[in-house]
């Protein structure tokens, strides 16, 4: 395996200014190992070999006529298959978008492009992000690069198992309830969900609106840090984002420094139904805050324990609406239906949902119908928005208290292949930790702790802070990452098994 | 299924209608209400699409301040309350031409509420409550090609133009009017049209009903008289000229009151109204049971209006139509029937115009509610689309007061005009038409006409001036109506007393 494939993105932005090598030496890298591995990982949906070397040589040659570049400039990147790409097909991992390529871009799409990062590819994802194990893609699962006959979580397990198995250095994620940070924790990388509204939603299509959120998908702190300063900042095109500048999340990745941080530990979040190597690595990690000088308490926030339940009724409620798009009117697949030579428009529809939509989308399209149906719209979806009223009021209690909140980022370690598939409601309970930061907004940051003592596999810890306070969450997350390094001496990442590599 | 009609003078002694009129209007705001697309109307089928108004899969909505100034302006003029705090639903629904399946309108969060309007019928005064104007999006247009009706149904294929879908809506609601019976159908008409003035005054729609830019919906139930219970209703969409509205509610009063005589039962259903017959044909059956599972739109961050914005905006509107017309008619000095004739002929705004042009409130009232309604009567046209601006009216007045031409004259400059011969000036050049008033072409002519009636010369010579007509009569004869009469009787008296 070349260096150029173990490197960060931040080491490879250096090598590229000092001209130690070359975006399209870096590209090629990439992209040989993508060939090499990725019949075995599954990461990636679409390579673009092509694009993304045209855009390696571009930058190079403006490089060498000395024009400023972004930082990040020539470091190549995959791009989970939500995000919108101009010639480049986006499918959401479902057979009703089989093929389609978006006539636009993007905004995340834009800005990377305008940064000049060699788009790789787009990364395989539970269909239209519904899941938790990147098993619901309708092409066929991604395999955890740490032990290919487990997950690597989900929605996002392409994009984390890209960086996990070094096809990639940076990628980007969308999170709607988890899908950057439970993958994160389940293949030892680095995912953040920046605060609601901090990254542009135009051009991720959309699961469930007022949840969804892009992020960086990495091997370091540092490098989320970079990418999330280059995807983020205000866009007039999404009203929902925040009108403001992106906190200064680089800086704080920077420094990482937690002296005097004061630090909460969620009581709701790691009693039962948490492994207890996960447990066991995670009293570690905060042990080694308290000895770099950061204040740990322990803060309750009662209302979490109906998370879980509220977002099982705002999640398909929204996606029931946003899905509705797709009707084989004007784009995505159409198929007419079986024993009839006539059929009427809704006909049509309908046999293109029936065969374009995989069994958990059908699912939840029907419990947000239901839950969104007159009637019974006051008792669900109108009880569960009260929820996230009360919820987000324990969170400004806690943060009254402490700077920043933490929990395991996943209940346990990556699950089995199909161990979970037939009981979608353990699947769900993946989420519990993550879910409440999409609920009401605020940003949360994964990183590898270590690996559990049963099975060998890497834990996730999450940092929690308040709406637009990223950088508190970078300066945490560094500074824990400074101290685990120093004692693994390296990246966990260095610790997972060798792939093999396909001749 | 033949209905029974009962006339309408008669269902209304039995029944009383019970109305609620929804009036759809489409904003002349420049771009759609959620992305940057233009709004032309006509443009080539899809050539004013994107992403956003397409509901490509990721693009996003971004609310149009403009239509937002729009919708509350529109609200002020209906003396609604302005929210401090809205946001837009969706109203979920699978239709072919609906981009994203779902319309973006708001539902019980309206931009505006609790307004009224007053309208006039036959001199009195009927308050008409508005419940609610809000904002939505149009959807797209379907085409349904090769079938006889133009309808999906019997049609080879259809098309859809997505131009129209995210063009800004407001949806004006009334609460249920209830007037004099008899007085329904006219009170209807005479809302849509005060509606119509209101909107058209604020100048953020066309209001044109012909292109659809305004949509009137009736919503009507009969209540056996003295009864306190309300019938179903039944609800005629896109009713779309001012005598459409009152003959809709003619209609469906009879049809009503058809079906009750008999003990049958009013379905809740949508009708279409048809032009030709003046009748009403079912539409689609609508049930309480129609789910549009609304739910607050997570896209768009919600409007909040300030107080500040709203009073200016409240600065900007126009006089109130009542409060204009009374301050015209003080202006004029017209009587009751000349202001009720004036506006009856929709020609409020074109003497406006022509006395703003310089002309005298009586000329240019001669002019529009004269000559100009006769000519669109003979015509089958309206007096704005006759062909004449109310510039071109004046300034004819003005080449009459300055004695160029006479009335007589004049009227064949409209005829000119109005036949696109060119401006006032270029069609009394083209056809000759300038008053004689040369004292030598006029003499020899004068002398001419005394010859050839030798009694009325003597006549006049003996005192008996009122002859002079004849001879002037004669004179303008000859000269084809372009002699300055008065200089020619001036002439007549030199030559003979």
């Amino acid at each position: 395996m070349s260096d150029l494939t173990k490197s960060t993105a931040d080491e490879l932005s250096q090598k590229l200014a000092a001209g130690d090598t070359s975006s399209v030496e870096v590209t090629q890298a990439h992209i040989d190992r993508i060939a090499a591995v990725d019949g075995a990982i599954h990461a990636f949906l679409h390579v673009d070999a092509e694009g993304a070397l045209a855009t390696a040589a571009d930058v190079d040659a403006r490089r060498a006529k000395g024009e400023k570049l972004h930082a990040l400039a020539g470091v190549p990147i995959a791009v989970k298959d939500i995000v919108a790409t101009i010639g480049l097909p986006t499918t959401c991992g479902s057979k009703i978008l089989d093929g389609w390529i978006p006539p636009y871009d993007a905004t995340i799409t834009q800005r990377i492009k305008a940064a000049g990062l060699p788009i790789l590819g787009k990364t395989n994802m539970d269909e239209f992000a519904m899941g938790s194990s990147t098993e619901h893609s309708a092409y066929g699962p991604t395999f955890n690069p740490w032990d290919t006959t487990r997950s690597p979580g989900g929605s996002g397990g392409g994009s984390a198992a890209a960086v996990a198995a070094f096809e990639a250095p940076l990628a980007i994620g969308t999170d709607t309830g988890g899908s950057i940070r439970q993958p994160g924790a389940l293949t030892g990388t680095v995912g953040v969900k920046p605060t609601y509204g901090g990254v542009s939603r135009y051009g991720l299509v959309a699961l469930a609106s007022s949840l969804d959120q892009a992020g960086p998908v990495t091997r370091s702190v540092l490098d989320a840090a970079l990418l999330h300063e280059l995807i983020g900042g205000h866009d007039p095109c999404d009203s929902t984002s925040i009108d403001e500048a992106v906190p200064a999340v680089v800086a704080a990745a920077r420094k990482a420094d937690v002296k005097g941080l004061k630090v909460g530990i969620i009581t709701e979040l790691g009693g039962d139904g948490f492994q207890p190597g996960v447990r066991a690595r995670f009293d570690e990690a905060v042990a080694l805050l308290t000895g770099a000088g950061a204040e740990v308490v322990e803060v309750s926030l009662p209302s979490l324990e109906h998370a879980l339940a509220a977002y099982y009724l705002v999640m398909p409620s929204e996606a029931s609406s946003n899905l509705a798009r797709f009707d084989a009117m004007r784009y995505g697949v159409r198929v007419p239906p079986e024993g009839s030579d006539d059929p009427s428009a809704e006909q049509v529809m309908a046999s293109s949902r029936d065969a374009g939509f995989g069994d958990e989308v059908k699912r939840r399209i029907i419990l947000g119908t239901y839950a969104l149906s007159s009637g019974y719209y006051d008792a669900y979806y109108g009880s569960a928005q009260k929820v996230r009223t009360l919820i987000a009021s324990d969170f400004a209690a806690a943060f009254a208290k402490v700077d920043v909140l933490v929990s395991p980022t996943s209940p346990t370690t990556a699950f089995e292949l199909g161990a979970k598939l037939d009981d979608p409601l353990s699947m769900y309970l993946q989420d519990v930790a993550t879910i409440p930061a999409n609920l009401v907004g605020i940003p949360g940051l994964s990183l590898p702790i270590g690996l559990a003592d049963e099975d060998s596999l890497p834990v996730g810890l999450q940092f929690l802070a308040p709406q637009k306070a990223d950088d508190r969450l970078y300066n945490a997350g560094a500074a824990l990452e400074r101290l685990l390094e120093e004692k693994w001496g390296g990246q966990l990442i260095a610790q997972a098994p060798e792939l093999e590599v396909a001749r | 299924m033949t209905e029974t009609l009962v006339p309408f003078d008669e269902a209304i002694e039995r029944y009383d209608p019970v109305m609620g009129l929804e009036i759809h209007i489409e904003l002349n705001t420049a771009t759609k209400m959620f992305c940057g697309c233009p709004t032309e109307f006509g443009a080539e089928p899809n050539t004013q699409t994107c992403p956003v108004c397409l509901a490509l899969p990721g693009a996003l909505p971004v609310v149009n301040a403009k239509a937002v100034e729009s919708a509350i302006r529109m609200g002020l003029a209906l003396n609604c309350e302005i929210a401090e705090w809205c946001r837009f639903a969706r109203k979920n629904y699978f239709y072919p031409d609906m981009p994203k399946n779902f319309q973006t309108s708001q539902y019980d969060e309206p931009i505006a509420f609790d307004g009224y309007v007053d309208v006039e019928v036959d001199g009195e005064t009927y308050r008409i409550e508005i419940e609610r104007a809000h904002m939505e999006e149009d959807t797209g247009k379907a085409l349904h090609v090769g079938g006889s009706t133009g309808r999906i149904h019997g049609a080879d294929y259809s098309l859809v133009d997505y131009n129209r879908a995210g063009i800004p809506l407001i949806e004006i609601v009334t609460r249920t009017i209830e007037v004099p019976a008899d007085k329904a159908p006219a009170v209807a008409r005479a809302y849509v049209s005060h509606v119509r003035d209101l909107i058209g005054g604020l100048g953020v729609s066309d209001v044109r009903m012909d292109q659809g830019s305004l949509r009137a919906d009736v919503n009507l139930s009969l209540k056996p008289k003295g009864s306190d219970t309300l019938g179903t209703r039944s609800e005629t969409k896109n009713v779309n000229s001012f005598r459409s509205v009152e003959r809709a509610v003619r209609y469906e009063v009879s049809r009503h009151a058809g079906i009750l005589d008999e003990g049958g039962k009013v379905l809740q259903e949508t009708r279409h109204f048809q032009e030709d017959s003046g009748t009403t044909s079912s539409g689609r059956e609508k049930s309480d049971a129609d789910d549009y599972r609304y739910f607050p739109e997570p896209d768009l961050a919600p409007v909040s209006p300030s107080r500040e914005w709203v009073e200016e905006l409240r600065k900007t509107l126009p006089e109130p139509p009542a409060v204009r017309r009374a301050r015209l008619q003080a202006d004029w000095g017209f009587s009751d029937l000349d202001m009720r004739d004036t506006i009856g002929a929709g020609a409020l705004d074109l003497i406006v115009a022509t006395v703003e042009a310089g002309t005298t409130p009586q000329a240019a009232k001669k002019w529009w509610l004269g000559e100009m309604a006769r000519r669109a009567n003979e015509t089958g046209t309206d007096l704005d689309t006759l062909g004449i601006t109310p510039t071109q009216v004046a300034e004819i007045q003005a080449l009459i007061d300055s004695g160029r031409i006479n009335d007589k004259l004049a009227r064949s400059v409209f005829d000119g005009v109005i036949a696109g011969e060119g401006t006032p000036e270029e069609v009394i050049a083209g056809r000759s038409l300038e008053v004689v008033s040369d004292d030598g072409a006029l003499g020899a002519a004068v002398d001419r006409a005394i010859e050839g009636d030798p009694d009325a010369a003597q006549k006049i010579r003996d005192g008996n001036l009122g002859v002079a007509g004849a001879l002037i009569g004669a004179v303008m004869k000859e000269m084809r109506g372009q002699a300055d009469a008065g200089r020619v009787r001036e002439l007549i008296l030199e030559k003979l007393t």
